[in-house]
Formats: C-alpha cells, structure tokens, sequence
C-alpha cells in the first residue's frame, strides 16, 4: 500500500519476558495524525521506542515504509541538563538527518534553527545556557529541535507534560501545522479532552489495542471502560504466549479496515 | 632581566633534559586535557582515575619480560587499559549495572593483578618508577610515542567532536538518529585509556590521570561552552607542566607531582575566583536586572 507510514505485523515489545505490547497488528496511514491513549504501563512509550528503534521487538515487526524518517521527542528525556550548551547547539543537533558527523552547518542551517525557535515562541533565546531554561521553555527546545529534523514521522511521548495551558496551545498549533504538510504524527497523551478536540484518529492500549481508529468511536465509555479493567502487573508466573494458537486466532479477523463493529472496536485496524 | 632569564628561561634553554620534559608535557597537555573534558562531562572523572590504575598490569606484565623499556611497557598498559575499558564499558551498555560499578570491579582485579606481578620481580624502586613515572628522563622513544598518541587523539577528536557531543547532550536522541552512539562511546574509552598510557611514562600510572581531569575541572568554572572549555583545558594544562618543570629543577622536587598540583593551585584558584566560582555566585551577585 503506497499511503501506508508504518505496519505492525504481530509486534510485541516488551522488557525481561514480559510484554508491554502484545501482538499488536495494524497500520498507521501517511498523513495521519493519531492519539496514543491509554493507562499507566499500557505500553504507550514502549510502542513509541518500538517504532523508534531503540527497543528491539521480542516478535514480529515495526515496517516504515522506505525512505521514511522518523522524529522522536521521548518522555524521559536523557538530556543532560548541566552540559555547557546553548539553546542554539540543543537544537542545532536537529541537523544531524541533514548534515550528519562531518557536514559543515550552512549559513542556512543556522538561519533555520533561528526559524525554529522562532516557530516556538523562543526567539532570541539563542544564546541562553540549556540550564537556565524553564521546563516549558525546554520542552519548545526540544519541539523546535524536532522541527529542525524535517521527518516524514513525528513521534511524541507526553509532550505536554509540565507545560502551561498557553503553552499546550501553541504546541497543538504546531503539531496541526505539520499535519497540514502531510507528515505522520503519533502522540501519547493523557489528557482526553484534549484528545477529542484535536486528534483525529486514537488508539486506546491495554498492553493489547482496545480500540482503534476514530476518536470518537475509540473514546465511547465502553471502550474505555476496558481499558481500565486491564492488569497493569507482571505475572512472574504468568503462562507462555504461544505463538501459533495467537497467529490461529488472529486469522478469523479478517485484515484491517473492515468496518467490524462486533469487535467492540472502530474503524481502525484489527484489534483483539 | 637576568634573573627572570634564570627563573624562566635558563634551565629549558641550558638542559636537553628539560627541553624533553617540557616538549612531552605540554604535547600530553595538548591530547589529554580536551579528552578530561569530556571525562569530566560525562561524569566519569573517576573512572579515568580507576582506568589509570586499570593500566598497571600491563605496564607490569612489559616490566615483567623485558624490564625497565618503554615500548613493550607502553604496549603492555594499552591492551590492559583497553581490556578493561571495553569489559566495563559492555557490562555497563549491556546489563543493568552502572558504569562506575562495573568500572570499580575491573579495575580493582586489574590493580591487584599489577601490584602482584611487580611484586614477583622488581624491587619497590622499580615500583615506584612505575607508579609515578620520571618525567625529567624521556628519551626519543618515549617523545615519538606521545607525540603519536597526541596526533591520534586531535585528529579522532575532530571527526567524532559532533558525535561525542550529542552522546553526552542527549545519548537518546542520538540512538534515534544515529547508530554512532555505542562506537563513539567505545573510541571515546579508547581514547582516555592512549592518553593515560601516553601519560605514565612521563607521570606514572597514578598521576597521569592528574593532568588530564584537574585542567578540565578547573576550567569548568570558566566557561558555559564545550568549545572555549577545551582550549583553556589546554592552557592550563601549558602552565601547569611549565610551572611545575620549574619548580621541580629550582627545589629539586620530583617532577609528575610538581606539574600535577600546579594544576591543583589553578583548580583551586578557579573555584574561588571562576566565572561560575564561589566568590562570583555568593559575594559578588547580590545585583540583579530586571528582566
């Protein structure tokens, strides 16, 4: 399929032996601009370092399609708050898809890390040390940075944690803007409000999909009724997945975009 | 004139071995001081210190079969700095526990293991010459290797200087775009462990991690900048190993320790009147702006 961003065939991520996301099939559209919704350990952010990379698949696999690049703001951050850098060399790092180890940053370069910051609201903040930001400050950093890297697919993990209401604003704006380029967006948030007023598509997580596709749809209280039943704890000795009995199962559905309401699901994908 | 001639510039100007000593500290200055930098940012100021005692065994296992040589001595410390360098450096990467976990254990096995292997042959004279270097006796040998570890250093330092950047800045959107994260983290290991071992002949095992963190520390409270960081890293590496030779010839004093608290008097100079310092940030900065 040629307006496909990413499949998910039989993914499941997880840490030790345990999975965070099970068996999630599925694909995300090109263009789309989906909510990740879902409890505390649904595996939101696990999906999120999934498809990023940064987390290796126990089984099956995350497809981009060719030639996609992705941008990815994680929730915890491993930036160092205390290295002596500015504003300018945070964001600047944004260049790496364009210009690598050795390329020489271009007087356009510069001028479009300027542009960015600008685009966020921080303007003139340049040449500030990285350690006298405010969190907010910081998170529009990291969106200009984002902004910088130019990607087909934009990931992001609660990024509007510990930010104000003006704040959260001008981030929506921003994220609407590239979804009017064309651009892939993931985003995981918590707040559904927000959710039902801004984001077309939603997948609900429990570990498993509970639902996916349109917001509305996805967000009926029935839906997330079940979300919440899920059983956030690890079972030491929970039973082996068995892969084939799974794969079994799975087939009887049919593939995705099946208007299959007796699945207590959307229009979205495939979802068990 | 005359006896600013005589402090200063009379016994590098009048004695070969000086000349030496000061060619190879400051080169040493020039590769290790950036490289402490970077140590120092990454919170691994005392693993270059354990990676330092790391070094030992196999400056003593070189020791061991060909005596007092620079050569099998230098090579000797490198495979075991780089043994060690890369089995805490995996451990730390691949398992849950921490580098400086995993660096303590190797080193410490690898101290052991080089306390025991001078122990078997050498007397503790040789010991000590192993563990506080002879910085006034450098011969050619000794000049060339620095000389090429220096060159290796600034050159890998420029290639991979974006990289290493990013690693300490945001190792994580590093891992997202780049595939350099782990490599660079490695090299950067391999390059502490070559500027130690460049480092002891002329300083020792123990001291040699001296000139590459105390200029970096000091310089920290200069500047908010990696880049201006760096240099003046270096130039108080410079003053330090001049100011040090000195001392050492004026009051006979043995050389690594002299250059090595020249470089703790700027330390301790720069905490008190850095930019970021004591003095600026509690006496001086009672005036503020209003916006």
């Amino acid at each position: 399929m040629t307006n496909t961003c990413l499949t998910f065939r039989d993914l499941t991520l997880g840490y030790g032996s345990h999975p965070a996301i099970h068996h999630l099939d599925g694909t995300i559209r090109k263009g789309s601009l989906t909510a990740v919704v879902g409890a505390n350990g649904s595996g939101k952010s696990t999906l999120m370092k999934g498809i990023v990379g940064v987390l290796k698949p126990m089984a099956g696999e995350v497809i981009r399609a060719p030639g996609v690049r992705a941008a990815y703001l994680p929730q915890q951050s491993e930036l160092d708050r205390s290295f002596p850098a500015r504003v300018v060399d945070l964001v600047s790092l944004g260049l790496w898809p364009r210009r690598g180890l050795l390329g020489r940053h271009t007087r356009e370069d510069r001028d479009s890390v300027s542009q960015a910051l600008m685009a966020v609201g921080l303007g003139g903040f340049e040449k500030r040390p990285i350690d006298t930001l405010s969190g907010g400050q910081l998170q529009r950093t990291l969106f200009a940075r984002v902004l910088l890297q130019d990607a087909d697919l934009i990931l992001l993990d609660e990024p509007f944690n510990a930010v104000d209401a003006k704040t959260v604003g001008d981030l929506i704006a921003l994220i609407k803007h590239w979804h009017g380029e064309e651009r892939t967006i993931m985003v995981v948030v918590h707040d559904l409000d927000l959710v039902r007023q801004n984001f077309p598509e939603t997948l609900l997580l429990a570990r498993q999909p509970i639902a996916w596709g349109e917001t509305r749809e996805t967000l009926k209280p029935e839906n997330l009724l079940r979300a919440r039943r899920f059983h956030e704890a690890w079972e030491e000795n929970a039973p082996w997945c068995e892969p084939d009995e799974h794969t079994h199962d799975h087939d009887h559905h049919g593939h995705a975009h099946d208007h299959d309401h007796e699945h207590h699901h959307g229009a979205g994908p495939r979802a068990a | 004139m005359d006896t600013l001639y005589g402090l200063f510039i009379a016994p590098f100007a009048d004695f070969g071995f000086m000349q030496r000593a000061l060619i190879g500290s400051l080169m040493l200055s020039l590769g290790a001081c950036p490289v402490g930098v970077f140590l120092m940012l990454r919170r691994m100021s005392l693993s270059g210190d354990a990676m330092a005692h790391a070094i030992l065994p196999g400056a003593a296992a070189g020791f061991l079969f060909y005596g007092l040589e620079i050569l099998p001595m230098t090579i000797g410390g490198l495979i075991a700095g780089v043994i060690v360098a890369l089995g805490a450096g995996a451990v730390s990467r691949f398992t849950i526990q921490r580098e400086d976990a995993s660096m303590a254990a190797f080193y410490l096995i690898s101290l052991a293991i080089g306390v025991l292997m001078v122990s078997i042959r050498g007397s503790s004279v040789d010991l000590m010459h192993v563990l506080f270097g002879t910085v006034l006796a450098l011969n050619d040998e000794a000049l060339t290797l620095i000389g090429g570890i220096v060159a290796v250093t600034l050159v890998s330092l420029a290639i991979f200087w974006r990289a290493l950047v990013a690693e300490c800045l945001d190792p994580l959107f590093l891992r997202s775009v780049s595939r350099l994260g782990s490599p660079v983290h490695f090299i950067f290991l391999g390059l502490v462990v070559l500027n130690l071992v460049g480092g002891f002949q002329a300083l020792g095992t123990l001291l040699s991690v001296g000139l590459m963190m105390l200029p970096a520390a000091a310089a920290r409270f200069w500047t908010v900048r990696v880049e201006p960081m760096c240099v003046l890293a270096v130039l108080i590496g410079f003053a330090s190993c001049i100011a040090g030779l000195l001392m050492s010839y004026h009051a006979s004093l043995p050389s690594g320790p002299a250059i090595i608290l020249s470089a703790g008097v700027v330390y301790f100079a720069s905490i008190l009147f850095g930019t970021r310092g004591i003095l600026r940030a509690r006496i001086i900065h009672h005036r503020h702006r209003t916006a």
